[in-house]
């Protein structure tokens, strides 16, 4: 009994970290709607954010589960100082390289922590787990295709791709910041750990990148594959860069100005 | 009166999709079990995409559904196992997709890309000489073809 109710507390932080990183990135993928440089991009960035927040709203119901705090609280009612989203879900949305950049080092990562919680000592990540990597795959596809045509298309698009991965891979690293309760979670078989996901992150886009003539900041030797730059972390420690202010008044302006309004 | 599970299911047939008037929450397979006791009932549902805005209307409307049977203690349970899927729809539900103008998903493989890859016909006229034009669509449910045939835009249900 008394293991189940630390495992649970244990849990707070890794579904908070999960919920508020596709509540943030949601966001920034649905400022393109209406933005976007062609039709069918429109069309794909709507939808991939309208998923995020999908698996956001998910991460969320689970928490309440233990929290008894409703999703709507946690997005519309909670102090920006309060998320705990990594930076690199904050950052403003770029340009279209960028947002590819940015979208593909994310859903990578998402594919590779949905895929260990399969097999997760709490069983309801398992199913959690099973339903949203049958979305993620079409965000995967379609990204994957994105970074393949566009890293070495021409001069301009390589140029603008290289500069986005070379901003974005530090960033992106922030993702796998060691949360509080990690090493609890490893040891109750939750999850395998962030160094472990990020290892297995590298592996998987490593070779997608270099293909598309994308260098990466890291050192590869003997198979193993290793960032060779100071990861952008401070987001699951509350300790956050001034986007993520700007982002959730933005996300909240509407909530805020009628508190308790329904349509 | 004695209200029975048939009752029920019958009832809740008659909600239908938001988004595809056509077909009911039942043949959506959205609604995957329906229990009644005395003054009360039970409904595990699943979502077909987790993001779906849709899916608060028809929790609601099932809600509304049960009201109006005098039951007045509902749950309404969502469940992901097993993840909802377009291989649950029947024949009749794909055909009935098909003549409301969406071309119906295809079986899923191992393999995304592949079941993409696939020819599709045309809802309007049959013609197999069609093109993915995104594999994402107007809602989260739908993929965006374009017929070379009738040269028209369409709409194929997303294989999930």
């Amino acid at each position: 009994m008394s293991t189940d109710h630390r495992t649970k507390k244990a849990l707070h932080p890794f579904l908070l970290s999960m919920a508020d990183d596709e509540l943030a990135l949601g966001h920034r993928n649905s400022e393109w709607t209406g933005h976007s440089p062609i039709l069918e991009e429109d069309i794909a960035f709507s939808n991939i954010a309208q998923d995020e927040l999908g698996h956001s709203l998910v991460w969320y119901t689970e928490l309440e589960k233990h929290t008894g705090k409703s999703p709507d609280a946690m997005a519309f009612e909670r102090p920006w100082e309060e998320f705990t989203c990594c930076h690199f879900v904050a950052y403003p949305k770029g340009d279209f390289a960028y947002t590819v950049v940015r979208q593909f080092l994310f859903d990578v990562g998402e594919e590779v922590r949905l895929t260990s919680l399969l097999q997760s000592s709490y069983a309801p990540f398992v199913d959690i787990a099973g339903k949203l990597l049958r979305e993620e795959e079409y965000h995967i596809l379609h990204l994957r295709g994105l970074i393949e045509r566009l890293g070495d298309a021409t001069d301009e698009s390589h140029k603008r791709m290289q500069a986005a991965v070379t901003m974005a891979f530090p960033q992106a690293l922030g993702v796998f910041e060691k949360l509080s309760t990690e090493d609890d979670l490893i040891q109750e078989g939750v999850f395998p750990g962030n160094e472990k996901l990020q290892s297995q992150w590298l592996e998987s886009i490593t070779p997608v990148l270099q293909s598309a003539s994308l260098s990466l900041p890291i050192q590869q030797k003997n198979g193993t594959i290793t960032p060779h730059c100071k990861p952008d972390n401070g987001g699951r420690s509350r300790n956050h860069t001034p986007h993520l202010q700007q982002l959730i008044d933005d996300l909240q302006v509407v909530y805020r100005a009628v508190p308790g309004a329904s349509w | 009166m004695v209200i029975t599970e048939s009752d029920l299911w019958e009832a809740l047939g008659t909600i239908t999709d938001p988004e595809i008037p056509v077909l009911s929450l039942v043949e959506m397979k959205v609604i995957r079990s329906v229990s009644v006791g005395h003054d009360r009932a039970h409904v595990v549902i699943s979502p077909t995409f987790v993001g779906c805005p849709a899916m608060d209307m028809m929790k609601s409307e099932i809600r509304n559904k049960l009201v109006s049977f005098g039951i007045n203690h509902i749950t309404i349970e969502t469940t992901f196992s097993p993840p909802w899927s377009t291989d649950m729809l029947s024949e009749e539900t794909r055909e009935k997709l098909r003549l409301f103008g969406i071309a119906p998903p295809p079986q899923r493989g191992a393999n995304l890309q592949a079941d993409l890859a696939q020819p599709v016909r045309c809802p309007f006229c049959s013609s197999e000489q069609t093109v993915l034009e995104s594999p994402f669509g107007a809602t989260l449910c739908r993929q965006l073809f374009f017929c070379q045939g009738c040269r028209q835009s369409f709409e194929r249900f997303k294989p999930l």
